[in-house]
């Protein structure tokens, strides 16, 4: 699975300048680890700060966009700040060997599974020969 | 990790303090940001992990650590007059894998600990710690004695 590295159409306006109320335009790349089993396709993604209703993914012409809004305010009168949070993008190109229709998603202690089945074609059939 | 004493954590703790200085970085309160898009993984250069953001008010120190994908039973803080432990393992879903299998692994895994010395002493016994979204979050309130004092002056 490619990732999509071609600038987010969506985050550069026709006009060139980009505008500042984009979420797009400050992310974070998040950390994903993808594997590969014999159905389907896992992508698990880190997203600390992002609760379960803050995530975002959808596929739209074989592109699987995946956002995460933080919820999250570091203490106030920091006497030491080591990190800072902004909203999660990433993108990947999808092939068609992902049933699209199928694609499940589970949140769990800031780390996001996706789930995405290979559709029926793509999964190896035994064909059985007749004896005759 | 449970076999290291604490004698062990405070020796590698004070070392680190000395490299710190060293550094220039010890008691510096400029945010690392915005940091780059590995920044929070464990075994990533020599980076301590996990990050924290530390707040205080008159009552309490507010900790903040940066801890995606830990599992909650695994998770330890200990806590000793001013000194504060945490510990982990962020679990490897890949171990499960066949490596050819595999086809991005970006998120490190394994155990940490992080040891740091507070401003000041803390009620042990009324820390409290939540682990929610990833975010661990520490409340510490101050010992009666570290907490200031409003002094009185009499007009007369």
């Amino acid at each position: 699975m490619a990732e999509k590295t071609t600038t987010n159409i969506e985050a550069t306006p026709p006009t060139g300048k980009t505008l500042a109320t984009r979420e797009e335009n400050r992310y974070m790349v998040p950390p994903v680890d993808i594997y590969e089993t014999e159905n389907a396709l896992a992508v698990i993604v880190d997203l600390p700060g992002v609760h379960k209703d803050g995530v975002d993914i959808r596929v739209d012409q074989d592109i699987l966009t995946i956002k995460g809004k933080i919820r999250y305010k570091p203490p106030k009168d920091l006497i030491r700040g080591e990190f800072g949070l902004l909203d999660f993008f990433r993108q990947f190109q999808l092939s068609d060997e992902v049933d699209q229709e199928k694609i499940t998603a589970e949140s769990k202690n800031g780390v996001l599974t996706i789930t995405l089945p290979k559709a029926e074609k793509a999964q190896p059939r035994l064909v059985k020969v007749k004896v005759g | 990790m449970g076999t290291w004493s604490l004698d062990f954590i405070s020796d590698m703790e004070k070392m680190r303090r000395e490299m710190d200085r060293f550094l220039g970085e010890f008691g510096s309160s400029n945010w690392t940001f915005p940091f780059s898009k590995t920044s929070f993984l464990p075994g990533r250069g020599a980076r301590e992990y996990p990050l924290l953001n530390i707040g205080e008010d008159n009552d309490n120190f507010y900790i903040d650590a940066l801890a995606p994908g830990v599992d909650p039973r695994t998770l330890d803080v200990s806590v000793t007059q001013n000194q504060l432990v945490i510990s982990g393992e962020k679990t490897a879903l890949l171990s499960t894998v066949e490596s050819k299998a595999i086809h991005r692994s970006e998120r490190s895994a394994g155990q940490f600990a992080r040891s740091m010395t507070l401003p000041f002493d803390v009620n042990s016994e009324k820390v409290q710690a939540t682990y929610q979204d990833g975010l661990l979050k520490i409340i510490l309130p101050k010992a009666e004695v570290a907490k200031p004092k409003q002094i009185q002056v009499s007009v007369t």
